[in-house]
């Protein structure tokens, strides 16, 4: 509890907030999978979403750094409007960062080299510094003695953790994270949550996608609960998960709840 | 703890108009930008302003029969100047019988037609899944002694045709399904080679398939047609289709060879161990568990190499054996016909593209589906 | 590295097991496996063998390669080194090899550019570009090649004379002569610039590796095409305009019956090519297209998330593993192309199988001439398959 707290002092409440969604919505084809998403993330909070599939929740934050384009309402990301304008477009990719379910790794590169070709390509950055940052980040999710490897050869909690440190390499502002550890084994969910947990102490605004309870109530400034596209019920973790206010909640809750 | 009645559910709306239903489709798959659209008008241009054309040439203006001259031989006049303008059908209305079946005796002719029906069940059968145990084997054997026996006559009252005399489209079938009847039991024996432990064994098929891999078609039936007199004792002669038919076997045994050898690699080495636990002897285990299912493996590959025999058999052409093309080629030799190619090649084509586009669709959904079971 | 430093303890061999002479060792059943398979095929070859010595005997037949220095008396008409029906046959053949190198390598490349534009094309959001690019992918794989050949070859034959050739463009001409294309009289500057061409499209490899490296160092990328422009446009323009600037354009006319000057690209070669290319490309495209799709959306988006322009992403994440899926059927299509260049035959260009065929039926030495053949082509598969096996241990990826 004690380290809750002492992360929860970053939050700064009073300044713009870094992501702001307004009346957003977004259809596949007939199908309305955001509706009217309203919500605001301070600089430094960090929020857990959660929801049961197919709610949306994937599709929300994809649509925070433009992997899907949304259709209505109005989305700015630090600042910056969301728009077809492409310079605004580089400009987020650089402030956010993103790390998905599948890791998504570049299996043709070494460790090291996907650290570090984002640096040199988009940020201009010589190698030998990229190299020394990566290392840098690789240390801190403790993996910097698999950086000559490949993709290939490392369990799916160090290939994550990888895709956490290539995502930091290039010093966001935001990290979004997509279900981070439904892929893995639960012996290496551990090793990733540590690694976001400890991300978290550093200050850094986050929007994980989690069904990691535990994660949200030592982590989480809010947790915003989705369903059928829409925001069905945002709060503090423990009074969400301990008194939530809707049937829909309650139901997930317990699926969750058996599940585990 | 109080429950509060759900806040409604904010209703599903409808997506902004043109992006869904049919307006919707039509705008995301052919207008959906500027370049998009001029792609798209440039295209339908052409394609209506060519299928036009080709209505024109291969309905409108063509001329499908002709008439006789005093010689009792067809006069072709209003063909030739026609040319260009309309397609001369009354080539193939003359010449079909002689495209599909040669030079065998016409009154016969019903023989090679009931030929090309029973390969044609021969397919439909072997592609249901229903049939697919060993006794498809036997029935592949059943069927191909009765078309041999069709083909030839000289019982049951049908009067001996000799194999000179046959043509046209029957050969083209023969030679592409007894190719692959007797190529694929050789492709299962060298593919097992190639994997064998044994270095003498293995060599030998390695040499074979990368030998046969390594050169063209054409010159194995140049050497059967040329070499393989000289290899036989003295006084021993075999008819040059079987040469080339031999030479077919060769060539097709060393890609099957192949495409089995996929399927034996892509096993899991669970499998192989498990046989082997079990106590198998090594013909036990391939014949029980490993071909079994390997073979299911790779029916999709077999039967696009078989697309690829099929269509390269018109290549004993070359060799002056008197498949479906070269009957084709051949109707055409007469002065008079002289000059219509292109309706004897575009008729020639539609028949094998049938053959060819049936498999090729089997074999992608066969794919399909397999996948899909295994991903399941 | 680390697994090669052979520790001690384990650098000793196995102890080997003396063979028991039974039915029961797996070994001795090996053994007697082997020379069994060994001995049938070696006695059928055997068999073979002496009764082709017979026969040749019979037939008086002498083997053996005399005949190479034989004049040919064997008229070609197209050839890319001198030629002259009272060479000898050795010299007939080498021009065979070396046309059938040149359809090859021509088909290679025509057929490589389309198949990739057609396969790119069948991914085309626009629904009515893929399915015309399916349709057209669809109905040439599904037709004999030799069909298709005779089908391009007919209809250059049935078209109008030189007299009424087609005649699209100044100095281009479409007959049943073939394709008459304009050029210019090729003089000795011409061959220096092409020269520096070459140098500078060496030259701009280096510069661009030097490039990369210097971005490697500092951070900043640099533009190559000044250079490239430079290197391979500027320098051999300005060398061949220094040289005095030649230049006697060689446009084909008619004169009498047929044309006179220009390039010309034969009946038989055009058909050829035509038909090579289209029927490759077809197979191409398909490989293509898996090769990109191969690539999963994950990594499109891992890339675009990390703000790498479209370009980037295609360059250094997607083409990169792409090719390792593309490479490996493309290798045999090019095979293939070579091989199949041996239906030239069916149409009348002179290519190996046509001149050792030739050959063959002159000189009635069968073996021989059957074994140019296949060994020409072995020669040419054999160095393709090496250098695909090393390049593909190169690129391999490593996996767990
Ligand atoms: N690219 C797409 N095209 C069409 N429908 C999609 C696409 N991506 C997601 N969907 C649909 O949108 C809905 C929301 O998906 P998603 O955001 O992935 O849910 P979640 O991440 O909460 O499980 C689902 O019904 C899904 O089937
Ligand atoms: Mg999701």
């Amino acid at each position: 509890m004690s380290a809750a707290e002492t992360l929860h002092s970053s939050v700064q409440t009073n300044a713009p907030p870094a992501i702001s969604l307004a009346g957003v919505n977004k259809w596949f084809g007939a199908l309305h999978v955001l509706r009217d998403i309203n919500l605001d993330i301070a600089l430094g909070e960090r929020v857990v979403v959660c929801g049961p599939s197919g709610s949306g929740k994937s599709t929300m934050i994809r649509c925070i750094n433009r992997l899907e384009e949304h259709q209505q309402g109005k989305i700015v990301v630090d600042g910056i409007e969301l728009s077809d304008d492409l310079k605004s477009l580089d400009a987020i990719r650089r402030e956010v960062g993103m790390v998905f379910q599948s890791f998504n790794l570049f299996p043709h590169l070494t460790i090291l080299e996907n650290c570090t070709l984002a640096p040199i390509w988009v940020r201009k950055m010589p190698k030998k510094e990229a190299e020394a940052l990566a290392m840098e980040y690789l240390e801190r999710v403790r993996i910097p003695e698999q950086a000559l490897k490949y993709p290939g050869q490392l369990s799916g909690g160090q290939q994550q953790r990888v895709a956490i440190a290539r995502a930091l390499c290039m010093k966001p502002k935001i990290m979004l994270f997509d279900e981070p550890t439904s892929a893995l084994d639960p012996e290496m969910i551990k090793e990733v949550l540590d690694t976001m947990v400890m991300l978290a102490e550093t200050g850094m605004t986050m929007i994980c996608v989690t069904h990691e309870m535990g994660f949200a109530r030592q982590v989480a400034d809010r947790v915003v609960f989705m369903d059928r596209g829409e925001i069905v019920e945002t709060g503090e973790p423990t009074a969400l998960f301990e008194n939530p206010q809707t049937e829909r909640l309650q139901l997930f809750l317990s699926q969750i709840l058996r599940g585990h | 703890m109080s429950i509060t009645t759900d806040s409604l559910p904010v209703a599903p709306r409808l997506a902004p108009a043109l992006s869904v239903g049919w307006l919707g489709w039509v705008r995301a798959n052919l207008f959906s930008s500027w370049l998009n659209s001029l792609v798209t008008i440039a295209l339908a241009y052409f394609i209506v302003k060519y299928a036009i054309g080709f209505v024109d040439w291969a309905f409108v203006n063509a001329i499908w029969s002709v008439p006789n001259d005093a010689a009792g031989r067809p006069d072709t006049s209003s063909c030739r100047d026609n040319k260009g303008l309309g397609a001369c059908w009354a080539v193939i209305n003359e010449k079909h019988r002689f495209m599909l079946f040669g030079t065998y005796p016409y009154e016969q002719h019903w023989r090679p037609a009931v030929v090309c029906v029973l390969f044609v069940g021969l397919y439909i059968v072997s592609a249901m899944r229903r049939f697919w145990r060993m006794e498809l084997a036997l029935i592949w054997a059943a069927v191909l002694t009765v078309i041999a026996v069709l083909m030839w006559g000289g019982v049951l009252g049908m009067p001996y045709v000799p194999q000179e005399r046959w043509g046209g489209l029957p050969i083209t079938l023969i030679l592409a399904t007894f190719g692959l009847a007797f190529a694929f039991p050789l492709a299962i024996l060298v593919a097992l080679g190639r994997r064998s432990k044994l270095p003498a064994i293995k060599a030998l098929c390695v040499l074979y398939v990368e030998l046969i891999r390594g050169v063209p078609l054409i010159s194995l039936l140049f050497m059967a047609s040329v070499m393989f007199p000289l290899f036989l004792p003295e006084g021993m002669n075999i008819d040059k289709l079987l040469r080339a038919q031999i030479a077919i076997i060769l060539f097709a045994g060393a890609y099957l060879a192949e495409v089995v050898r996929g399927g034996l690699q892509a096993l899991s080495k669970g499998q192989y161990e498990a046989a082997e636990a079990l106590g198998l002897s090594y013909w036990q285990k391939t014949g029980l568990i490993i071909l079994p299912q390997a073979l299911r493996l790779v029916i999709p590959p077999l039967v696009n190499t078989f697309i690829g025999f099929f269509k390269d058999t018109s290549l004993v052409l070359i060799i002056g054996i008197f498949d479906l093309l070269t009957a084709g080629k051949t109707a055409i030799i007469e002065p008079m016909w002289q000059g219509f190619a292109v309706e004897v090649y575009v008729t020639i084509g539609l028949i094998y593209f049938v053959f060819c586009f049936a498999m090729s669709q089997y074999s992608a959904k066969l794919e399909s589906e397999l996948n899909h079971g295994r991903r399941r | 590295m680390s697994d090669t430093a052979i520790d001690p303890r384990y650098g000793t061999k196995p102890p080997k097991r003396p063979l028991r002479l039974s039915w029961g060792d797996e070994r001795v059943r090996g053994i007697v496996y082997q020379i069994l398979v060994v001995g049938i095929v070696g006695s059928i070859a055997y068999w073979l063998f002496s009764n082709t010595m017979h026969n040749l005997e019979v037939r008086r037949i002498a083997t053996g390669w005399g005949f190479l220095e034989r004049e040919a008396g064997l008229p070609i008409a197209e050839f890319l080194i001198p030629y002259d029906p009272t060479d000898t046959y050795l010299r007939a053949l080498q021009v065979g090899v070396l046309n059938t190198l040149k359809v090859a390598v021509i088909g290679i490349v025509l057929a490589t550019i389309l198949g990739t534009i057609l396969g790119v094309l069948k991914l085309s959001k626009n629904w009515l570009v893929s399915r015309v690019v399916g349709a057209y992918i669809e109905i040439v794989r599904d037709l004999p090649l030799l069909l298709q050949l005779l089908f391009w070859y007919a209809l250059l034959q049935g078209l109008p004379g030189p007299r009424q050739a087609i005649h699209p463009a100044t100095g281009v001409f479409l007959s049943n002569r073939g394709l008459k294309l304009p050029f210019f009289e090729w003089e000795g500057p011409h061959n220096w610039a092409l020269l520096l061409m070459l140098i500078g499209a060496v030259g701009t490899y280096f510069y661009r590796r030097a490039a990369r490296a210097k971005q490697m160092a500092d951070g900043q990328p640099r533009a190559i095409w000044p250079a490239a422009t430079v290197m391979m446009l500027v320098v051999p323009l300005g060398a061949w305009y220094a040289m005095g600037a030649p230049f006697t354009p060689d446009i084909p006319a008619l004169r009498g019956f047929n044309f006179q000057g220009g390039l010309t690209v034969s009946p038989e070669f055009f058909a050829l090519l035509l038909g090579l290319t289209l029927y490759t490309a077809g197979f191409i495209a398909e490989i293509v297209r898996a090769g990109i799709l191969s690539v999963s959306q994950g990594q499109w988006e891992a890339a675009e998330a990390l703000g790498l322009p479209r370009g980037r992403v295609m360059n250094l994440v997607v083409l990169p593993q792409a090719l390792r899926v593309i490479i490996p059927p493309m290798t045999s299509q090019f095979l293939n192309i070579t091989k199949n260049s041996s239906l030239a035959v069916a149409i009348g260009y002179q290519d190996i199988v046509s001149i050792a065929n030739t050959t063959l039926n002159q000189t009635g030495q069968a073996i021989e001439g059957i074994a140019i053949i296949m060994v020409v082509y072995l020669t040419i598969s054999l160095s393709i398959s090496l250098f695909m096996n090393w390049y593909n241990s190169k690129i391999a990826l490593v996996e767990r």
